[in-house]
């Protein structure tokens, strides 16, 4: 094998495994180690860089993070990154100095569809910069499905206000209550780029006997959930069946349970270990007494006089062919009738762009999504940009963060003249972390303590209200507790082969075995020599140069603690504890000259 | 020095043992030694050779004297019985720990200044008598603890950090322990665990007095130019007559021997060991050919490491007192003083 070559970017962002699963590559480690010193503020300001909505995704995001997160490969659980996140919001003092001053006005205007999280992330990036930039959306306030799907227990309002105020006050002009209708009227206005962020509006039918005549107790899930958040809707039967296994399914079920559902059920095709919805919103969904059926197929709405009385299901079961590919086949036995007053369909999300005009430049592909470009975001019309869920469909909020820093990045270097394809180096900062001779500027005692749960509110006081925040968030100590269970991935393990004397006191001290000294060789067959396996073939070895015996030093990524142990009983310096922070590129960053190719 | 304790965690995917530990069960405390102590890797072959013959830790006992290489039982197998003695001293609680009781596994470890200085005699003599145990010296070649003054062990012409050259002659403890009858002597170095933990555990299966002596650099006071017991001088000076691949049980020895390259030694407890030779010359079963080797090459500045000598058929201490099989710690009152009417006959028996 060759050295490994740490000067590359990449190379150590990879060890960071949280921020290299996060979209929007949110420098974790740091923000965690800032909440354990107490620094709230300032772990908010590193969150509201990278991923613009803090508070809000400290409470909704999908956590990429989490299964990605290395604790989670050495005990049972990852850190809670994402509640960690809650935390930096919740005790952060007034930020509002801190945040970025409109620049002069550059005399371009730019147009953005949707004022939901990607049009919001667009314009954060752009109006410093001295862009104008125009948010259209048919709701009257900004955020989007933030603020029409997603539940008021689970987000509240004063929450979405905030974050969405401290973008639109920097001086976006927001035109809420104003649905785009026409692209091609859009584009009369002369914009010098347009930005859509429109999301996936339109929930999927379930086109079954019956659907239309008992339509009056069939309601489609984000639509449903929409108007239970503009307040249209305030009640629901008293047994009600859920449909789909999604996270709007379970936003379903539990808002249904605080609108007069008794008894909830969510009944879903797949297995419930395959359910798309994220294993903690199954739990909560459990909590609250919703039980999720599984295996059953909806054939048939049954109704009586025009009036919903059940659905009929189909009992399946699941069958994997040669390729490991699932079908759902009948068990065989009978069907099942399950009586309801009312059903929340959340099968899925669809786009929609019927205010798209087949004149305006903009390609669509079979799948009727139009074409973008997956780097740069652009459509065929190289004026006009997507990102969020309008570009490749449904995803969650943090993407749709991602899609906007890369957008703006393009729409800025557009409007400069630059090649958008070209897209700039990151930055990259390593800097040495000893102070002592056992003594470093991060804490690297590691933390035995199991993951902390969030505390909640009581059960009986949370279904009363709809808008009453189910989970408390962390208090100071727990949040202390859980910060610390933070491996400090982001301080790296550094090695300089030239000071290696081989006598080792690296590999004795190592608690979870990741080095070895050994004969250099193909890849596979070093990774057969290891002093322990290395069963994760996606974490790198990091390979020095020839020792003096000939030996190359390997280092498996995959489960060290960054405990530095390594670098304190070396004798000569060999091993050092550098920490390694990477500032991805946003539109207006300063050294944007080193380019590396999009493509 | 590192003052944090070392994580629990461990590597999720490390091999257990017959017993179920895996080998990070067979750790102590974490070292206080300078970083890059030489005995630190002694320490970590001890644990792994306990780990491979799946002893159980309350059955060792690990006795030593005083030194930086005595503070090490502090280092390995935290479950087991440990005695820090007074210094050059660890031979006689040893022995008198087993005569006491023949069951446990006796370490005994302690250093240059321990064994060849103020213990000499006391090494000498358990040696001589064949106590069951392992008795290993980590030989740096200085007082590390008082910085690095010359001890015995420290060759003659090697030169002390300050630049002072030793006009003293070297104890070599491996030729006297030869001379002294050990039945398993061997050398080897910190810098080298796959010579040294298979000699280890070997040492352990071997009934009678085992003798190592491991070569261990100070990486404060002894690893600079003009020393001998640097990691780079032992490194180009190492001399290794053989390799060893402990074996216990009754498994096939592996296959991957070219033939007439490997010599299978069975020990009285049934563990073999296959010996790769590596100097066609040389004859582990050959106490004065052995002893005769080790001079000729030290002469040439060579250190010979490997296992040098082993005695199959080797007996212990109590073999030669022909003691009783029960430990005498288990035995009650009546028995281990059977009052004055048996003394009074054993006294007739003897005039």
């Amino acid at each position: 094998m060759k050295p490994t070559d740490i000067s590359a970017p990449d190379y150590f962002h990879k060890v960071v495994d949280c921020q290299w699963a996060c979209p929007a590559h949110t420098p974790v480690p740091e923000y965690i180690r800032l909440i354990a010193e107490g620094r709230y503020s300032d772990a908010y300001m590193i969150n509201w860089k990278s991923n613009v909505f803090p508070g809000i995704l400290g409470r909704t995001c999908d956590r990429p993070c989490e299964p990605a997160c290395r604790r989670g490969r050495v005990e049972d659980t990852p850190v809670a990154i994402c509640r960690l996140k809650r935390v930096a919001a919740d005790f952060k003092d007034d930020i509002k100095d801190r945040l970025p001053k409109p620049g002069p006005k550059n005399g371009k205007r730019i147009a953005l569809v949707g004022g939901g999280p990607a049009s919001l992330s667009v314009a954060r990036d752009l109006v410093p910069l001295g862009y104008h930039c125009t948010v259209f959306d048919g709701d009257p306030k900004a955020g989007g499905m933030m603020r029409s799907q997603i539940p008021k227990f689970r987000l509240p309002d004063s929450v979405i206000d905030e974050e969405t105020d401290y973008i639109l006050n920097l001086g976006v002009e927001f035109k809420g209550g104003q649905r785009v209708d026409s692209l091609k009227q859009l584009m009369a206005e002369n914009y010098d780029a347009i930005f859509v962020g429109s999301g996936a509006p339109r929930g999927r039918e379930l086109d079954i006997p019956g659907r239309k005549e008992a339509a009056a107790n069939i309601h489609i899930g984000i639509e449903w959930l929409s108007n239970v958040s503009f307040g249209h809707v305030d009640k629901i039967g008293r047994r009600v069946i859920v449909l789909g296994g999604g996270n709007t399914a379970m936003d379903c079920c539990r808002t249904a349970r605080r609108l007069g559902g008794e008894s909830v059920k969510v009944i879903v095709r797949s297995g419930f270990e395959e359910m798309k919805a994220s294993p903690w919103e199954k739990e909560d969904a459990l909590h609250e007494d919703i039980p999720i059926l599984n295996f059953m197929v909806p054939v048939a709405f049954k109704h009586v006089a025009g009036k919903l009385i059940g659905v009929t299901f189909q009992k399946v079961k699941a069958e994997y062919d040669a390729k490991g590919r699932r079908n759902l086949v009948p068990s065989g036995e009978p069907d099942e009738t399950v009586s309801c007053d009312d059903v929340l369909v959340a099968v899925g999300q669809e786009n929609a762009f019927p205010w798209i005009e087949a004149d305006c430049g903009i390609e669509f592909d079979k799948w009727h999504m139009p074409k973008v470009d997956p780097k740069t975001f652009v459509s065929t019309n190289p004026k006009v940009f997507f990102g969020g869920d309008a570009a490749f469909g449904p995803k969650n909020i943090i993407w749709a963060v991602a899609h906007g820093h890369d957008a703006a990045l393009s729409i800025h270097r557009m409007l400069s003249g630059e090649d958008i394809t070209e897209r700039p180096l990151p930055e990259v900062h390593v800097s040495s972390q000893k102070m002592g001779i056992h003594e470093w500027s991060y804490d690297n005692d590691i933390s035995a303590d199991k993951r902390f749960k969030v505390p909640h509110r009581d059960k009986v006081i949370a279904l009363k209200d709809i808008r009453a925040e189910v989970e408390l968030g962390y208090d100071l100590k727990l949040a202390l507790g859980e910060a610390q269970r933070c491996l400090n991935c982001d301080v790296q393990t550094v090695f300089a082969a030239p000071l290696c004397i081989e006598c080792d006191a690296c590999v004795d001290i190592c608690p979870m075995d990741c080095i070895t000294f050994t004969e250099n060789g193909e890849e596979d067959d070093v990774r057969q020599r290891l002093k322990a396996p290395s069963p994760h073939h996606d974490q790198a070895l990091y390979v020095s140069g020839d020792l003096k015996t000939g030996r190359v030093m390997v280092k498996d990524e995959d489960v060290c603690l960054h405990c530095g142990l390594c670098a304190e009983r070396c004798p000569t310096g060999a091993w050092d504890m550098q920490k390694y922070l990477i500032d991805m590129v946003q539109a207006g960053s300063t050294c944007q000259s080193k380019a590396r190719s999009a493509a | 020095m590192t003052y944090i304790a070392k994580p629990k965690f461990h590597h999720p995917g490390l091999k257990k043992n017959e017993l179920g530990y895996t080998h990070r069960d067979y750790e102590g405390k974490i070292s206080t030694l300078c970083a890059g102590c030489g005995h630190d890797s002694i320490t970590a072959s001890i644990i792994e050779a306990c780990y491979e013959l799946s002893i159980e830790p309350h059955r060792v006992a690990k006795i030593s004297g005083i030194g930086c290489s005595s503070k090490t039982p502090d280092y390995f197998l935290g479950n087991s019985h440990g005695f820090n003695s007074v210094h050059g001293r660890m031979p006689s609680v040893l022995t008198g720990a087993n005569l006491a009781n023949r069951d446990l596994i006796y370490l005994g470890v302690s250093g240059d200044g321990d064994s060849a200085s103020i213990g000499f005699g006391q090494f000498a003599h358990s040696i001589r008598r064949a106590v069951n145990m392992t008795y290993i010296v980590e030989n740096n070649g200085v007082y590390g603890l008082t910085k690095g003054q010359f001890s015995a062990t420290a060759d003659r012409g090697s030169k002390s950090k300050k630049g002072v050259t030793n006009t003293d002659n070297a104890i070599d403890l491996v030729a006297i322990a030869l001379q002294l009858g050990a039945t398993f002597v061997a050398r080897s170095f910190s810098g080298d665990k796959t010579q040294l933990v298979p000699l280890i555990a070997a040492a352990i299966r071997h009934k009678g007095a085992s003798f190592i002596d491991v070569i261990s650099p100070c990486i404060a006071f002894n690893n600079h130019a003009g020393s001998t017991k640097s990691f780079d001088y032992v490194r180009e000076h190492n001399d290794a007559v053989n390799r060893l691949d402990v074996l216990v049980g009754r498994e096939p020895i592996s296959v991957d021997y070219a033939p007439g390259t490997v010599q299978v030694v069975e020990q009285h407890d049934g563990s073999r060991l296959a010996l790769r030779k590596l100097d066609a010359d040389y004859d582990p079963h050959d106490r004065l050919g052995a002893q005769t080797f080790l001079q000729k090459h030290a002469a040439k500045g060579q250190i010979v490491t490997g296992l040098l000598y082993v005695d199959p058929d080797a007996e212990d201490l109590h073999t030669h007192l022909d003691t009783v099989e029960t430990p005498l710690n288990t035995m009650d009152e009546q028995a281990l003083c059977p009052g004055s009417a048996v003394l009074d006959k054993i006294n007739a028996s003897l005039r």
